[in-house]
């Protein structure tokens, strides 16, 4: 399978784990990467609180460049990335007007005729019978907490993704995987996100609450597919402990957990850079 | 010679403040054929009517124009003028410039030269109209009533106490509907059984009264006055002739109290072989058949259990019971097939409606809807009337009552009001406290919409006498944790009026939920040719003027499949509805319009389209023969007794032998080319 591929800014910085993740474990699956050529910024967390078209323009730049490679779909694994790439894509395919502006203002012409999607949606279009068959380990060690945050599927009108209060995807997903992911009730719950740098104690109660709750509710990891989230849950821990978190939590993308299955090791997967560290265990050893 | 009369109306200023009339009677006047033209301030009015009277008897006027509102609010009142000043009532014809013309143009000078076409057009063809006679049926002295809850059961007895025999269908095995199961009711706080079951019994009892139960509408031929409805009855597996009632098979069934019983929205149990709850009317049991041994074991050549059979003194029992199906006449059919409430959970079937994952109901055991809370504070529950919550059986002390859960939420795609969600939820604070003194009741609502006699006196006892705690806002998100060792169910909340959270740790949570029609309504709509909106409540015919008529004629609707209502207000309008079928079916005999379709049998060549095409089944094809009985041709024959007049077979007609009588081509095409210098 093949598949546009936009890594964003955190892939690349601050979460380069989760892309040496999902690069393994793509690879394993069979799916081919094609990394956009000279992406820029997606404008999340910023433009679309300061200029309404800086906002639509950066993620059309995308587009226009993925449309030019003739791309069909565009994978793009932090949800807020993929979030504000589809967001644009649809405005840009539903009006004319906005079509022709953005075109003009990127310089490369853009339709609106990309597929944004996410990591589930990837694994979603592998097909799960697909992944459960070429996994080689059973994840039977694994009580994961599957945890979407707010932009896996928020807003709904717009990613139309999943159920925006109650999602499953992943917990499907697991379980067809062997492990045995929790019920529990912070699946939708925000981790502090933007507040990381600002507001230090109310990302740490935030944190406290989601990784108490998956405790209580008998998990014994935290699944994500952002890397936001996984900051926030991992780092946060320190801080979280003062506030009554009773043991560490360990953190893993989903991409970690697929990789596992079908045979990736940690080192394949960067598991060895986590804050709180991951027990042997769990690192499918 | 063509004399037509045109009458224009201002409607007060509905008309004349964007028509200018004195410029349209004037232009009016010209038109060959006009004897007179005239405007009136409001020609609906007694003086506005003998205008038009006089004017046909001084200047013996051959037609007339009324140019006003629609024909649906006045062609009958100036049809009535008509005939009562001598002429024939088809020589009347009414031009829309009110709902048409003035009320959707904002420039008076448009506006007049449309009213002026429109007249034009409406006076073409009232020179082409011919005088008509109604046509007369015979009417069966008989009424349907479809669905035994409070609107059928009230429907049903007005009709009967009237002298009318009445079919009474109801699809659940015993009469009641949804106010059988429920506690008190408001404002009165009297008991829903204590006043409903002598109304059950009487249905049970009366003389004119033919109750079938189990038993649904399969299919309905025939038309106003002489309908032919066919009815099935479901297999019963018990005689309830021969049965007593006693209760020997249903105290021996070795499946009882095993099977959730749906009457208490499955909250308790019952038996294979039962009767849903004790003041059930007929009092006579019923086999589930997917639950009962006897019933699965026949499947497989085998006959297991059957001790309901052994206990039975009377042979009632019949385990090879079959469906039947029994057809009746009826003159008039009113429907009163009730409600159901709005599924809350994640899973919804109607993809336009969206569930409440965020509330967990279907989920969380003691997450519940209203119509369950019911049963959980009602004497005759599962519980016996004490306040248990479905998970551990434990009082709940804190319960968290959620209102508008669908209704007025845009996002779940429900818009409408339920309209009685805030007086049973104040009622449900008030019995919870009367039961549990020490309990707190907290209700999350949107705005309290408390129209009613006595009604928001009511709510305001639950707030200021029994304390209910009221918080404007509404529940994001729903939590199941355990406190303490107790599992409690967190409500995160809005308190808009102080402007902030509110977090609310409910031993039980109470979902109001939208109230939608009942299941299948749709269906039987469709049968009985009936409108229903985009949530299937079934379309009255007028919603000010004919509200318990609908557009099928001797169809009649009562209850909440029209619209969300409570009780005093749905037995007011099955009186209503019983009132409009007793007026019908007191007629001698029945008119109908007589703009019917005809067939020139000289031009048509029987090849069959308009039977495919007729909506009514009323054409079919017949032979035509001379007086010795040779054969000469085929031909399509309307049926005037079920021809609706919809005009389907003239449009799809290709030798044009087809043509509707009161709307014939000629006078169609004399419609339009009246415009012909416009275009």
């Amino acid at each position: 399978m093949d598949i546009g591929y936009y890594p964003g800014c955190a892939l690349h910085g601050s979460s380069n784990d989760y892309e040496a993740s999902v690069r393994a474990c793509m690879t394993a699956l069979g799916v081919n990467l094609n990394e956009l050529e000279d992406w820029i910024c997606c404008g999340a967390s910023a433009a679309h609180c300061i200029n309404h078209d800086l906002a639509t323009a950066l993620p059309a730049r995308n587009l226009g460049i993925a449309e030019k490679m003739n791309l069909k779909s565009l994978f793009a694994p932090c949800p807020m990335c993929s979030m504000e790439l589809k967001k644009a894509n649809d405005a840009i395919q539903s009006n004319a007007a906005l079509r022709e502006k953005m075109s003009e203002i990127v310089e490369t012409p853009v339709t609106g005729a990309v597929d944004v999607v996410n990591l589930i949606q990837v694994f979603q279009a592998v097909g799960y019978e697909t992944i459960a068959q070429r996994a080689v380990k059973k994840l039977d060690a694994f009580k994961p907490a599957c945890y979407y945050g707010c932009l896996l599927t928020r807003p709904p009108k717009t990613l139309k993704f999943d159920d925006p209060e109650d999602p499953t995807s992943m917990d499907e997903l697991l379980s067809k995987l062997g492990a045995q992911p929790v019920e529990w009730n912070c699946k939708t719950v925000c981790c502090g996100g933007g507040l990381t740098l600002c507001d230090e104690d109310a990302v740490a109660a935030m944190t406290y609450r989601v990784l108490q709750n998956a405790l209580d509710s008998g998990a014994n990891c935290v699944v994500v597919a952002c890397p936001m989230c996984e900051v926030n849950l991992d780092m946060r821990q320190a801080d979280a402990r003062k506030l009554g978190l009773t043991k560490d939590v360990p953190i893993f993308y989903l991409s970690d957990l697929v990789g596992i299955a079908v045979g990736l090791n940690a080192k394949a997967l960067d598991l060895n850079r986590r804050f709180v560290s991951i027990s042997d265990e769990l690192k499918g050893a | 010679m063509a004399k037509i009369g045109v009458f224009t109306c201002w409607c007060g200023e509905n008309i004349a403040r964007n028509v200018d009339v004195d410029k349209v009677s004037e232009a009016i006047a010209k038109l060959p054929g006009v004897g007179c033209s005239m405007n009136y301030k409001y020609m609906c009015s007694e003086p506005g009517q003998s205008l038009i009277a006089t004017k046909i008897r001084e200047l013996g006027l051959t037609g007339v124009v009324v140019a006003s509102c629609s024909p649906h609010m006045h062609l009958k009142t100036f049809r009535k003028t008509c005939e009562l000043a001598g002429i024939n009532p088809y020589l009347i014809e009414m031009a829309n410039i009110r709902e048409q013309c003035s009320w959707v143009h904002s420039d008076k000078e448009v506006a007049t030269a449309k009213a002026i076409e429109l007249i034009g057009m409406a006076v073409e063809k009232v020179r082409r109209n011919h005088a008509l006679q109604p046509i007369r049926v015979p009417v069966t002295k008989r009424a349907l009533v479809i669905g035994a809850g409070v609107a059928g059961i009230q429907a049903a007895l007005d009709v009967a106490s009237g002298g009318v025999e009445v079919v009474l269908v109801e699809r659940e095995p015993s009469v009641g509907g949804k106010m059988a199961g429920l506690s008190e009711t408001f404002p009165t706080l009297d008991c829903s059984q204590c006043i409903l079951t002598p109304r059950m019994v009487e249905v049970g009892q009366h003389p004119n009264i033919k109750l079938m139960t189990y038993s649904e509408v399969e299919k309905v031929d025939g038309y106003v006055g002489n309908f032919k409805v066919t009815i099935r009855q479901k297999a019963r597996y018990v005689d309830i002739a021969k049965c007593t009632g006693c209760g020997s098979c249903w105290n021996a069934c070795p499946k009882k109290n095993k099977i959730p019983n749906s009457f208490d929205y499955n909250l308790g149990n019952r038996g294979a072989i039962y009767i849903p709850f004790p003041q059930a009317v007929p009092a006579r049991p019923t086999i589930d058949p997917d639950n009962c041994m006897r019933l699965q074991s026949m499947k497989n050549g085998k006959e297991l259990c059957g001790i309901c059979a052994k206990k039975c003194q009377t042979n009632a029992i019949n385990f090879h019971d079959e469906e039947k199906f029994v057809e009746v006449e009826v003159g008039a059919i009113i429907v009163a097939t009730g409600y159901q409430l709005y599924s809350i959970k994640k899973e919804q079937e109607n993809p336009r409606i969206k569930g409440y994952a965020e509330y967990g109901y279907g989920k969380y055991p003691d997450v519940v809807d209203s119509l369950q809370f019911e049963r959980i504070i009602s004497a005759s529950g599962p519980t016996g009337g004490e306040p248990k919550r479905p998970s551990d059986g434990k009082t709940p002390k804190s319960v968290v009552f959620i209102q508008c859960v669908g209704s007025r939420d845009n996002a779940k795609g429900i818009t409408y009001c339920s309209k009685i969600c805030c007086m049973y939820t104040a009622k449900h604070t008030m019995l919870f406290k009367h039961k549990v003194h020490d309990g707190t009741a907290s209700v999350f609502y949107m705005d309290i919409r408390s129209g009613g006699k006595m009604y928001d006196e009511f709510v305001r006892r639950a707030i200021e006498q029994d304390g209910a705690k009221y918080y404007r806002g509404r529940v994001s998100k729903i939590e199941q944790v355990m406190v303490d060792g107790e599992r409690k169910y967190r409500c995160y909340g809005a308190d808009t009026l102080k402007g902030t959270p509110v977090v609310v740790d409910a031993d039980m949570v109470v979902l109001a939920g939208a109230i939608m029609p009942s299941s299948g309504v749709t269906q039987l709509a469709q049968k009985l040719s009936v409108g229903y909106n985009e949530y299937g409540f079934l379309s009255e015919s007028h919603p000010k003027l004919r509200p318990v008529e609908t557009n099928a004629a001797g169809v009649f609707v009562c209850g909440a499949c029209q619209g969300p209502k409570d009780i005093p207000e749905t037995v007011a309008q099955a009186s209503a509805a019983a009132g409009k079928a007793l007026i019908m079916l007191s007629q001698p005999e029945l008119t109908r319009e007589p703009e019917i379709a005809t067939i020139d049998e000289k031009l048509c060549a029987a090849c069959g389209a308009c039977v495919k095409a007729c909506p009514y089944q009323a054409i079919s094809i017949e032979e035509i023969r001379d007086r010795k009985g040779n054969f000469i041709k085929k031909t399509s024959r309307v049926n005037p007794g079920l021809c609706m007049g919809c005009g389907t077979c003239v449009a799809v007609c290709p030798s044009k032998s087809a043509d509707l009588i009161g709307f014939t081509d000629d006078q169609v095409y004399a419609q339009i080319e009246s415009l012909a210098d416009v275009f």
